[in-house]
C-alpha cells in the first residue's frame, strides 16, 4: 500500500473576492492512505478538493501530488479522479460509456471499452446493466458506477466529495465497507470528504477535521475522537459533555479544573494544549456520554465524580441514554450499554457520576460546534 | 351545487369551442377553399369539389421559385442563427455574473427593435460596406439571399438564444468539469457532453428560426432584392387579386404542420412508451399502474388517420373529376336564376329601348348595364355566382354574349378565372351561349384563351363547354363579344 502518491498541502490559501474559504492549510497526505476531511457544511472541503483536482487556483500556497507541484497545470492533466458531491454521470450516455469515459477522450477502441467496462461492472457488482441509462440505476448503483467510472481513468489519487451524502442509512454503511474494500484493493491513495463524523471515523487512516476554512486537527480516528484539539472538535466529533470552568492547577499533563456548575474536576490536557494551558485560564473540559457510568460504591475519587439529577432516560436499543441536571442545571449526557436492566434510575433521583480521568480531556476555551 | 359544477363545464366547454374555432376557424376555412371550384376562395356558395386551385399553384412559376428563395433563405438563417445563438447562450453563461444581464439586455435588443428597421439597417448597412470596400454594386452585399440571411438572422438569433438559454439552465456544469476530471480537452468536453446534451435545443431552435424565417416579411421587404420569398411573393399577388390556388398553398402548409407536430408527437409518444417498458422490467409492478390509455400512442394513431385522409385525397385527385358535378352546380344555379328571369327580362327590355337604333351589333355597347354589373360583382368580389344565373341561355339569346364576353374579357386578364365559364357556359342549358366557348375554339374568343394562358386552369372547365353536341353553332354572342 505504500508507494502510492501522495498529496502534500503547502501553506494553501483560496479566497473568492473576499472570502476566505481556505486558510492557511497545510496537510501531509501518504500515498495509499484513505485520508478524510471532514466538517460542517460550508466549512470549505469542497473548495479544497477542487484546488486538488485542478478546477481553482490556489491564491497562495501550492499544491503537490507525488511530489510535483501542481501549479498551472489543468483538472485533465493531473493524476487525479474526481467523484462529485452530486456524481455527475453523463446522462445521455449508457452505463459501459460512462465508464469508459476517460479512455474514450485517449482514443481507446470500442471493444477494449467494453472489455474493460465488463470489468469493472463485475467488480462493481453490476454485470449485465451496461446498456441502462444513468437514470434507470438506483442511487446506490449510481455511487458505484461514479466511482468504477473514476477509477477507469487509474488515477494515482481518487478524490470523493460526499458521495454517500444521497444515500440511506442502510445502504450508506454498506457502502462505507465497499469503499474501504476497494481503496485496499486497489491500493490508491483516497481522499474522502464528509460532514458525517461517523463516516469519516470508520473508514479514514487520517482525518483532517475543518471549521470555516480551517483545519482544526489533523489525526487518526482515535486522536481526533479521543483527544480533540479544540472544543469545536471535541464537540463536533461525537456527542461529548462540555463543563465551562477556570484552571485551578497544572500538574504535568493533568489539569484540575474549577468548573462552573459542577466542582472541581480532573482531567488530562489534550496533547495540543500542553504548555499552553495555566492556572487561571478560561477552559472547557469534554467528557463522552459513554465515558460516564454510576458510581457503586462510596470509594469514588471526588475529582472525577459528579452528582446531577435524572430528567430524563430514553431507552435506544443497545443503549440507555440518561440526561441528568447537575448543579445550576448544567445538562449532562450519560449512556450506558443494555446489558439486560430494566431502567437505570427514576426520575428525580440524584446520582453520582464516575469517570476516567484519561478520558476527560481539557483545552483553553474556543468555539463550539452548532448543534 | 352540482348545477353549478355543470354550468361552469359548460361554460369551459363553450368557451373552448370559441376559443378553438378562432384560432382553426380561419385555416379550415381556408383549407377548404383550395378544394372549391368557385374562382374566389370561399366556401359559400360551394360550387364542386375539386383539385384544380393545386394545379393552378404547381403551374404557378412565381410562386414555385418564391418558396425555393424562401427555403434557401430558411435553411441559411437556421444555419446562421443556430450558431450564433449558441455562441451568444454560451457566452452569457461563461460571463462575469456582474455583466450577465447588460450582456442579456444586449443581445435581446433585436426583438424588441421593428423588423421594418432592422431590414432597413441591414441593407444600409451592407451598402456602406460595399461602397466602403470597393466599387462593386451588384457583388455579394447586394444579393438578396445574403442580405435576407443576414437581416432575419439579427434577430432570430436572439430566439433561438432564448432557446438555448432555457436548456442551458438545465445543464450541470458539473459534467463538463467530469469529463476534463477523466482526461478530456475542453473541446471534447464540448462536443461529447455539451453538444449532446444541448441537441433537443438545437433541434427545436432551427425548427423555430426556419419558421421565424419562412413567415418573416418586414425585414426582408427591405433585403429581397432580385430574390422574393414567399410571403413577398404573395403579398405581391395579392394586391392583384387572390384565387384559391393560395388556399391550396395554405393547405399543403397546415397540412406539412399538422404533420409535422403529429410525428413529433407520435414519435415522443413512442419513446416514453419504450422508455416506460424498459422500466417496467426493472419496477414489474409499474407497469399495471399505468392506466390503459397511455399505452396506446394517439399520436400515432391520429398520424396513421391523417396521412391516410391526405393520401386519399390526393389519389382521389387523380381518378376524380369535377365535371358532373360542376354541371348539376350550374343546373342548379339555373334554376335559380330561372326566378330573376322575370327582372332581367324587364332590363333588357329598358336596354333595348335605348339602343334601338342599332342592329345586333349594338350588343357591346347595349351590354353597358350588365358589364357594370359584371365589373361589380366580378372582379374580386368573388360574384360570379350572379352571372351564372344572369347567362341563363333562355332568356338572353344573343344578348348574353354582350354581358359575358367583357366580363370574362377583365376577368381573365389579371387573375385566372376560369371556373365561372365552365359553370356559364354549360352545355346542357346553354344551347346558344356554348357557342361563344364554340367560337372561341375557333379562335374567335381571346377572351378565354386568355383566360386559359392566365389561369392555368384549363381542361375540367371547358371540357364540358367543348361539348360538341351542344354547340350548334350559335356562337354568335361570343363573337360579339369581341
Ligand atoms: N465559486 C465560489 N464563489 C464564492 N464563494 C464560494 C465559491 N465556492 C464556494 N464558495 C464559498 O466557500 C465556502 C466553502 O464552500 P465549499 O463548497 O468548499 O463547502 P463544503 O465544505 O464543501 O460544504 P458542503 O458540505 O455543504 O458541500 C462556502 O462558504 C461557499 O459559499
Ligand atoms: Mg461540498
Amino acid at each position: 500500500m505504500a508507494g502510492g502518491v501522495g498529496v502534500d498541502l503547502e501553506n494553501l490559501w483560496i479566497r473568492f473576492g473576499d472570502f476566505v474559504a481556505v486558510r492557511d492549510a497545510n496537510v501531509n497526505i501518504n500515498g495509499g492512505d484513505f485520508f478524510s476531511f471532514l466538517g460542517p457544511s460550508g466549512c470549505g472541503k469542497t473548495t479544497i478538493l477542487r484546488a486538488i483536482s485542478g478546477f481553482l487556483q490556489p491564491s497562495e500556497g501550492r499544491v503537490l501530488i507525488g511530489g510535483n507541484d501542481m501549479a498551472g497545470i489543468g483538472p485533465n492533466k493531473r493524476p487525479t479522479a474526481l467523484i462529485f458531491q452530486n456524481l455527475a454521470l453523463f446522462p445521455l450516455m449508457k452505463i459501459w460509456e460512462n465508464i469508459t469515459f476517460s479512455m474514450e477522450v485517449k482514443g481507446a477502441s470500442s471493444a477494449e471499452r467494453r472489455k474493460r467496462a465488463d470489468e469493472l461492472l463485475e467488480m462493481i457488482a453490476l454485470e449485465g446493466q451496461g446498456d441502462k441509462l444513468p437514470s434507470e440505476l438506483s442511487g446506490g448503483q449510481k455511487q458505484r458506477v461514479a466511482i468504477a467510472r473514476a477509477l477507469c481513468a487509474e488515477p494515482d489519487v481518487l478524490l470523493l466529495d460526499e458521495p454517500l451524502s444521497a444515500l440511506d442509512l442502510k445502504l450508506r454503511q454498506h457502502m462505507r465497507t465497499e469503499l474501504r474494500e476497494i481503496q485496499q484493493r486497489v491500493g490508491i491513495t483516497f481522499i474522502y470528504i464528509t460532514h458525517d463524523q461517523g463516516e469519516a471515523l470508520t473508514m479514514s487512516d487520517n482525518v483532517a477535521v475543518m471549521r470555516a476554512g480551517v483545519i482544526e486537527q489533523i489525526g487518526t480516528g482515535h486522536d481526533v475522537y479521543d483527544l480533540p484539539a479544540t472544543p469545536f472538535v471535541a464537540s463536533f466529533v461525537g456527542e461529548n459533555n462540555v463543563f465551562r470552568g477556570r484552571i485551578l492547577e497544572v500538574n504535568g499533563t493533568e489539569a484540575l479544573i474549577r468548573t462552573n456548575r459542577s466542582g472541581d474536576l480532573l482531567a488530562q490536557i489534550t496533547p495540543a494544549a500542553r504548555g499552553v494551558l495555566k492556572p487561571g485560564d478560561e477552559a472547557m473540559m469534554f467528557i463522552r456520554p459513554e465515558a460516564l457510568s454510576l458510581v457503586d460504591d462510596a470509594g469514588a475519587h471526588e475529582k472525577t465524580s459528579l452528582t446531577a439529577k435524572v430528567v430524563n432516560e430514553e431507552f435506544e436499543g443497545n443503549s440507555y441514554s440518561v440526561f441528568l441536571e447537575g448543579d445550576g442545571g448544567k445538562r449532562i449526557k450519560m449512556s450506558l450499554p443494555n446489558v439486560g436492566q430494566d431502567r437505570i434510575a427514576s426520575k428525580g433521583e440524584d446520582l453520582t457520576l464516575k469517570y476516567e480521568l484519561r478520558n476527560a480531556v481539557v483545552m483553553p476555551a474556543g468555539e463550539l460546534a452548532a448543534e | 351545487m352540482r348545477s353549478n359544477i355543470l354550468l361552469s363545464r359548460i361554460a369551459l366547454g363553450l368557451y373552448l369551442v370559441i376559443f378553438f374555432t378562432y384560432l382553426l376557424g380561419p385555416l379550415v376555412i381556408m383549407s377548404m377553399t383550395a378544394f372549391n371550384s368557385n374562382p374566389f376562395p370561399t366556401i359559400i356558395p360551394w360550387d364542386c369539389f375539386s383539385f384544380e386551385w393545386f394545379q393552378v399553384l404547381a403551374n404557378d412559376e412565381r410562386i414555385l421559385r418564391a418558396i425555393l428563395n424562401s427555403v434557401i433563405i430558411g435553411l441559411g438563417t437556421v444555419v446562421l442563427s443556430v450558431a450564433m445563438g449558441l455562441a451568444a447562450s454560451l457566452i452569457l453563461t461563461q460571463i462575469w455574473p456582474r455583466w450577465r444581464s447588460t450582456y442579456y439586455t444586449i443581445i435581446i435588443a433585436p426583438i424588441l427593435i421593428p423588423g421594418v428597421v432592422l431590414g432597413i439597417s441591414t441593407v444600409v448597412f451592407w451598402d456602406r460596406l460595399s461602397r466602403i470596400l470597393g466599387p462593386a454594386t451588384d457583388g455579394l452585399f447586394h444579393n438578396g439571399i445574403f442580405l435576407t440571411i443576414l437581416g432575419q438572422s439579427t434577430f432570430i438569433a436572439s430566439y433561438t438564444m432564448l432557446v438555448f438559454v432555457a436548456r442551458l439552465q438545465r445543464y450541470d456544469p458539473g459534467l463538463t468539469e467530469a469529463a476534463l476530471d477523466l482526461g478530456a480537452t475542453h473541446v471534447q468536453a464540448f462536443r461529447k457532453i455539451l453538444l449532446p446534451f444541448m441537441r433537443p435545443a438545437i433541434a427545436s431552435a432551427a425548427v423555430l428560426a426556419f419558421l421565424a424565417s419562412f413567415e418573416n416579411y418586414n425585414t426582408t421587404t427591405f433585403t429581397f432584392g432580385r430574390y422574393p420569398t414567399l410571403t413577398i411573393e404573395l403579398a405581391q399577388k395579392v394586391r392583384y387579386g387572390i384565387n384559391p390556388s393560395i388556399s391550396a398553398l395554405a393547405f399543403i402548409i397546415v397540412s406539412l404542420t399538422v404533420f409535422g407536430a403529429l410525428a413529433t408527437e407520435a414519435w415522443r409518444r413512442g419513446r416514453i412508451k419504450a422508455e416506460a417498458e424498459r422500466n417496467g422490467e426493472a419496477v414489474a409492478q409499474g407497469r399495471s399502474i399505468l392506466p390503459g390509455f397511455l399505452r396506446g400512442n394517439w399520436a400515432a394513431g391520429a398520424l396513421v388517420l391523417f396521412s391516410f385522409v391526405v393520401i386519399t385525397l390526393f389519389w382521389t385527385a387523380r381518378v376524380y373529376s369535377p365535371d358532373q358535378c360542376k354541371a348539376e352546380v350550374r343546373a342548379a344555379k339555373q334554376a335559380e336564376a330561372a326566378k330573376r328571369r322575370e327582372e332581367l327580362l324587364r332590363r333588357r327590355a329598358q336596354q333595348r329601348m335605348q339602343q334601338q337604333m342599332k342592329g345586333p351589333d349594338i350588343f357591346t355597347p347595349s351590354g353597358k348595364p350588365a358589364p357594370a354589373e359584371g365589373a361589380s360583382t366580378g372582379k374580386p368580389a368573388g360574384g360570379k355566382v350572379p352571372f351564372g344565373s344572369v347567362f341563363d341561355p333562355g332568356n338572353l339569346e344573343g344578348q348574353s354574349g354582350t354581358g359575358a364576353a367583357p366580363d370574362q374579357g377583365s376577368n381573365a386578364a389579371p387573375a385566372a378565372k376560369p371556373s365561372p365559364f365552365g359553370s356559364v357556359f354549360d352545355p346542357g342549358n346553354l344551347a346558344n351561349q356554348a357557342g361563344a366557348g364554340a367560337d372561341g375554339e375557333s379562335g374567335e374568343a381571346p377572351s378565354e384563351k386568355a383566360d386559359e394562358n392566365g389561369g392555368e386552369k384549363p381542361a375540367p372547365p371547358f371540357g364540358s363547354v367543348f361539348d360538341p353536341g351542344n354547340l350548334k353553332g350559335v356562337g354568335g354572342g361570343a363573337g360579339e363579344g369581341n
